[in-house]
């Protein structure tokens, strides 16, 4: 097995790993059972797929899926901090 | 399926492999942590471990890689680090307190009131006319 081939694969397998954690937060936001629970799940979702993404990228040899990834993290952490709020206080925008 | 340039170098392709293998096994037992822990606030703490080593190792795979493959340095990446970085502990600092603040609201006897500390504002504020 040549060291190409082991690039290949383990790419696979991680990007098999990774949606089977992107599986695991995505219960948890369905199960709840509070809405913290939703709102923190939905944060390990979204840095997953983040992660997901930068392992296409790789796979695909295209530099573009950065943007993408920078893009997710910049409106995951917007959506999180705002969610936050709203459970704070009840609105996100005072 | 992924097709490696040849001119890749098989030292870069196996580091590249384990750096990526090791950011997505920290992510998947972070997410496991967070379906399996009991209580809220122990399960606030497992998914760190994918924001910080797995996506750490994920980009440090990514940096290698491409690195590698333009010969040239590719440091765009350190952007994504450097933000995930700054941002996990806001955002999870803001979560927890909130639900600090959700749990006092409904008086959760396993999350009792600081002794030290007086009553959050929302109680008082609905108890007075």
């Amino acid at each position: 097995m040549s060291a190409h081939e082991i690039l290949t694969w383990s790419v696979a397998i991680a990007e098999i790993t990774v949606v089977l954690a992107m599986a695991c937060a995505a219960f948890r936001m369905l199960r709840g059972p509070r809405a913290q629970d939703r709102v923190l799940a939905l944060d390990a979702f979204y840095v997953s797929s983040m992660i997901l993404i930068i392992i296409y990228g790789i796979e695909t040899k295209d530099t573009g899926y950065f943007e993408a990834a920078l893009v997710i993290a910049l409106l995951g952490f917007v959506s999180t901090a705002a969610l936050a709020k709203f459970l704070m206080r009840g609105e996100p925008i005072e | 399926m992924m097709t490696v340039p040849e001119d890749l170098p098989a030292w870069a392709a196996i580091l590249t492999s384990i750096l990526v293998l090791t950011g997505a096994a920290l992510t998947l037992i972070g997410t496991i942590g967070l379906l399996r822990l009991k209580n809220f606030y122990a399960r606030v703490h497992p998914p760190t471990l994918g924001t910080t080593l797995g996506i750490g190792c994920v980009l440090l795979a990514s940096m290698l890689y491409f690195s590698v493959l333009q010969s040239r340095p590719a440091v765009h990446e350190v952007l994504i680090a450097i933000f995930v970085t700054i941002t996990t502990p806001i955002t999870l600092m803001l979560l927890v307190s909130a639900a600090l603040r959700r749990d006092w609201m409904i008086g959760d006897p396993e999350v009792p009131l600081p002794p030290d500390l007086p009553p959050p504002p929302a109680l008082t504020e609905k108890e007075s006319p």
